[in-house]
């Protein structure tokens, strides 16, 4: 859980959080934006079920995996917020039936 | 300072590649450019700086006055690379580098979700340094983060831990955040330093005249008293305990024998900083492991230079000297690069190295009292308690790699095999020391010779959709095509 410094000029964009709008500080990173609207967890691990959290901010740890926009994996801590996101946690390992086909390959 | 934002819009060669937008990096890339040099800045993040001046741009003077007089000595660094004519290519993401004939290297390059292939004569890898692993029972709990973290959140987006903050480790950069996030209102509610307490005595054959950091732990036990914090030396066990939902809501730790309960929303741990080799070792350049730092460091040389020729890494990739000298290491390393294009004879490189080389060694001669002063105890970094988590991505207990050793298992290239230690994405990043100390632990050998993983590209993720667009060579096309 963090809170934000009262800083002047702020800038707000809107996106999602499995569904649920809610605003960050432009320019900001998705990792920063979850932290701040309290998102403690935001996936389950692929082996054992376990909740993980952002740990490192700066790209080594790669526990901070969401979805953004439909691409999944990707790390919150490098991928700057923007107006209409859609961030999606990430539980446990994926189905590949849950995997959308290109148009060729259905 | 041209800013390509897609992959179309980079060149096609370049004389040289700057990996990373820290201080050396981006003095590296300045230098470069102002003698004329052709030069690509690729860098991970949103704004120049690195980590160690996260944020600097445009930031409010209220974030500049918490983080304090050093952080705004970035600016200098900075401006100086905006002012020249190398391109900035900032969230590019660089997944592999490889010698390529005459042409000197090939990388392989994703910005705005394309990826392609470059090349230049020279590369510079400016990768840094990142915390080093600090595998205690629970710190996979969501709540528990590194120190560096907290900094980072601060530094880039204003953020201080709410509720009630725990510190604990060791090393100046873990007195110089809690100082941070005490003066940006943080509920700090105790500190537990685990350097142990005979490290004063190896540290003073390297003490310096002068040494800021004794000073600042001091300042720091005045600032948490005044605040009724609790500050305990000499811990000597740390774990992380979850609530009913799996998430941390208490730690214990022990000192002199007894254990103490504390209840807190936030745990962050830190005990030094080490290069990040991920590029390096995936290179294939030589690499040392240095008993001092307790890290492996690539082989560089006077120019900073890899056994790999035309591949250099200044700044604490190479090994942790600081931000000072990481700027000064930059510098030097675009002069070698310089000369070795021919723009540069050896003696007027030699000539422009000289102050710039003192000042170097004046930044470093201070690091082996720190490195004996933080040293971070073998308690903290080969973990006695079985059910610890080593890999984090594929959930390795340090008793199920003392289980593989037991067994047979005689280095960490072969573990990954028996235990996928170290195969998840983070590629290793947050368990290959421990692994290699937790081998040599169990084997009576040490980490020199244990030896570390080897990497491969790519060295970052990389969509299957993102190489399946790359252009495809003829010889590629010969070699799957009857």
């Amino acid at each position: 859980m963090f809170r934000r410094l009262p800083e002047s000029e702020e800038v707000t964009v809107r996106f999602s959080i499995d569904g649920r709008s809610v605003t960050a500080r432009a320019g900001e990173t998705v990792a920063a934006a979850l932290l701040a609207t309290g998102v403690v967890s935001c996936r389950t691990t692929p082996v054992g079920g376990q909740k993980r959290a952002p740990y490192c901010m700066m790209g080594v740890c790669f526990e901070c995996l969401v979805t953004i926009d439909g691409i999944g994996n990707r790390q919150a801590c490098l991928v700057p917020v923007s107006e209409g996101m859609a961030v999606r946690s990430q539980h446990g390992a994926r189905a590949i039936a849950d995997e959308p086909l290109a148009e060729g390959a259905r | 300072m041209k800013q390509p934002g897609t992959v179309g819009a980079l060149d096609e060669r370049y004389d040289l590649a700057v990996i990373g937008a820290g201080p050396a990096g981006l003095s590296a890339a300045a230098e470069a450019a102002e003698a004329g040099l052709s030069v690509l800045l690729l860098d991970e993040n949103g704004a120049p700086g690195g980590q160690i001046y996260r944020g600097i741009s445009g930031m409010p003077a209220k974030r500049r006055a918490i983080l304090g007089a050093d952080f705004v000595r970035g600016d200098a660094v900075v401006e100086r690379f905006e002012r020249s004519a190398a391109s900035y290519a900032r969230h590019a993401t660089v997944w592999s580098l490889a010698p390529d004939g005459p042409k000197g290297f090939e990388i392989g390059v994703s910005l705005a979700g394309a990826a392609r292939h470059i090349h230049a004569r020279e590369v510079v890898a400016a990768t840094g340094a990142h915390e080093r692993p600090f595998p205690i029972p629970g710190w996979t709990l969501p709540g528990v983060m590194t120190a560096g973290a907290a900094q980072i959140a601060l530094k880039a987006s204003a953020l201080v831990p709410a509720g009630r903050v725990i510190v604990a480790g060791c090393g100046p950069l873990l007195f110089l955040v809690t100082a941070q996030l005490l003066a940006a209102g943080a509920d700090i509610v105790a500190v537990l330093d685990t350097a142990e307490r005979g490290n004063w005595r190896r540290a003073l054959p390297h003490l310096p005249d002068f040494l800021r950091s004794p000073y600042l732990a001091k300042g720091l036990r005045l600032m948490l008293k005044a605040r009724r914090a609790h500050f305990a030396a000499g811990v000597t066990t740390l774990r992380a305990e979850a609530d009913a939902d799996g998430n941390l809501s208490r730690i214990v730790y022990g000192q002199d024998g007894r254990e103490t309960t504390l209840s807190c929303e936030t745990l962050l741990l830190h005990q030094g900083v080490v290069p990040n080799i991920n590029l390096a070792n995936a290179v294939g350049c030589e690499q040392d492991w240095d008993e001092a730092g307790l890290c492996f460091v690539p082989r560089t040389d006077a120019w900073m230079q890899t056994s790999i020729p035309g591949l250099s890494i200044p700044g604490d990739g190479a090994g942790i000297r600081g931000a000072e000298a990481a700027t000064l290491g930059g510098t030097l390393a675009a002069l070698g690069a310089l000369c070795r294009l021919g723009r540069l004879t050896a003696e007027e490189r030699d000539r422009r190295a000289t102050p710039i080389r003192a000042e170097f060694e004046r930044y470093s001669a201070g690091r082996a009292f720190l490195d004996a002063l933080y040293r971070p105890p073998k308690a903290f970094r080969v973990p006695e308690v079985a059910e610890t988590i080593v890999c984090r991505c594929e959930e390795v207990t340090a008793g199920e790699i003392r289980e593989a050793v037991a067994g047979g298992v005689t280095g960490p290239n072969q573990l990954k095999i028996f235990l996928r230690c170290g195969m998840g994405p983070c590629q290793g990043r947050q368990c290959s020391l421990t692994v290699t100390e937790l081998i040599a632990d169990a084997r009576g050998s040490d980490a020199a010779t244990v030896g570390s993983y080897h990497q491969r590209p790519p060295f970052k993720p990389v969509t299957l959709g993102e190489l399946a667009a790359l252009p495809t060579t003829p010889a590629a096309v010969k070699a799957v095509v009857r």
